[in-house]
C-alpha cells in the first residue's frame, strides 16, 4: 500500500503467551527472570512476568516492515516503554494492538510513521516512530 | 547512591560479533516474522542483500553486550536489579545480514538525575570490522531510586 502523507495503516494484532517469551529468551539472549518467573515478578513488585520491552519493540518492527511492503526498509526506529505487557500463564495470553499514522514523507521518499501500541486498552509505548524507505513499486 | 554524571562520555573496548545466518533465522522465528528475506539467502539476495536479512531490533543482539560492560564497570557501580529499558532506538546505514562481521563500540552519552531516579543514555555504534557503518543504537536506562 502506498504510504502517502496522511495515511492510516490497517491495524495489525500480535498475540503474545509465555511460550514467545520462553522463546524470545532464548533467541536474544536475555534472561531476566521477570520474563519467565511469576514469583521473581512479584518479588520486584510487577503484576505478573512481563514481555520483554525488545519482543513488543520487535512486533512493532513486523507491523512497520510489513507495511513498508520490505523486511528491510527501516532507516530509523525509536520507542520508549512506558507500560509492561502483562503475559498471563494460559493459553491465550495477551494481544499486543499496533497502528500508525504516515505523518508526512520527507523529499527524498522516506515515510515518517506515528505508531500507537496498546495491550487491554492501555498504550505500552510513547513516542513510537519509524523513518521507512519503501520499496518503488515495480522492483523486485 | 547516585550515579555520577561525570561518567558521561566514557567508552568502552570494542566488541567483535559475527552474524550467523542459523542466529538471525532463529531470532526472526521467534519474534514470527515468516518473511522469506529473513530466512532464505534467495530471498534475501532477490533483494539485493549477499544472505538472509536480520530484523530491524536484531542490532539489540549484536549490542547485547554492552549493557553487560556498563554492570561490569567498578567505577560506574551500577545496581542491575535496579534497572529499567526506558528507550530504544536505533539508526540504520543498512540492514544487518548474515555473514557481517559486526564491531561496536559502546559510550556512555549521558547521566541525569530526576525525581530520585538516575537516567543513563549509552550509545553502541556498530560497524563492520572494515570499517563501514552499518547501525547506531541508544538506549536509555532508568536507574530506579531507593525507596
Amino acid at each position: 500500500m502506498p504510504l502517502e502523507a496522511g495515511a492510516t495503516l490497517p491495524v495489525r494484532t500480535f498475540r503474545v503467551t509465555r511460550a514467545d517469551l520462553i522463546r524470545y529468551a532464548g533467541a536474544s539472549g536475555d534472561f531476566n527472570p521477570i520474563h519467565w518467573s511469576d514469583r521473581i515478578a512479584a518479588k520486584v513488585g510487577l503484576p505478573g512476568v512481563i514481555a520483554h520491552g525488545m519482543l513488543t519493540m520487535a512486533l512493532v518492527g513486523r507491523a512497520v516492515t510489513g507495511w513498508a511492503g520490505d523486511p528491510a526498509a527501516v532507516v530509523e526506529y525509536g520507542v520508549r516503554f512506558t507500560k509492561p505487557v502483562v503475559v498471563p500463564d494460559d493459553d491465550q495470553g495477551t494481544e499486543i494492538e499496533v497502528s500508525a499514522v504516515v505523518k508526512d514523507v520527507t523529499e527524498d521518499g522516506l515515510a515518517r510513521l506515528e505508531i500507537t501500541a496498546t495491550c487491554q486498552g492501555e498504550k505500552v509505548l510513547a513516542q513510537a516512530r519509524a523513518m521507512v524507505r519503501p520499496r518503488p513499486v515495480g522492483k523486485v | 547512591m547516585p550515579l555520577d554524571p561525570s561518567h558521561a562520555g566514557r567508552t568502552y573496548p570494542p566488541t567483535v560479533y559475527q552474524v550467523g545466518r542459523e542466529k538471525v533465522r532463529e531470532f526472526a522465528h521467534a519474534i514470527g516474522a515468516d518473511d522469506a528475506a529473513y530466512h532464505d539467502p534467495d530471498a534475501a539476495r532477490e533483494l539485493g542483500y549477499p544472505d538472509v536479512v536480520a530484523p530491524p531490533t536484531f542490532p539489540a543482539v549484536v549490542t547485547a553486550a554492552a549493557i553487560r560492560q556498563l554492570v561490569d564497570d567498578p567505577e560506574l557501580s551500577l545496581d542491575f536489579s535496579r534497572v529499567v529499558h526506558a528507550d530504544q532506538r536505533f539508526s540504520y546505514a543498512r540492514p544487518v545480514v548474515a555473514g557481517d562481521e559486526l564491531v561496536f563500540v559502546n559510550v556512555i552519552e549521558e547521566i541525569t538525575s530526576r525525581g530520585g531516579h538516575d537516567f543513563l543514555t549509552h550509545r553502541a555504534e556498530v560497524t563492520t570490522t572494515a570499517g563501514e557503518p552499518v547501525v547506531t543504537a541508544w538506549c536509555r536506562l532508568v536507574v530506579r531510586g531507593e525507596a
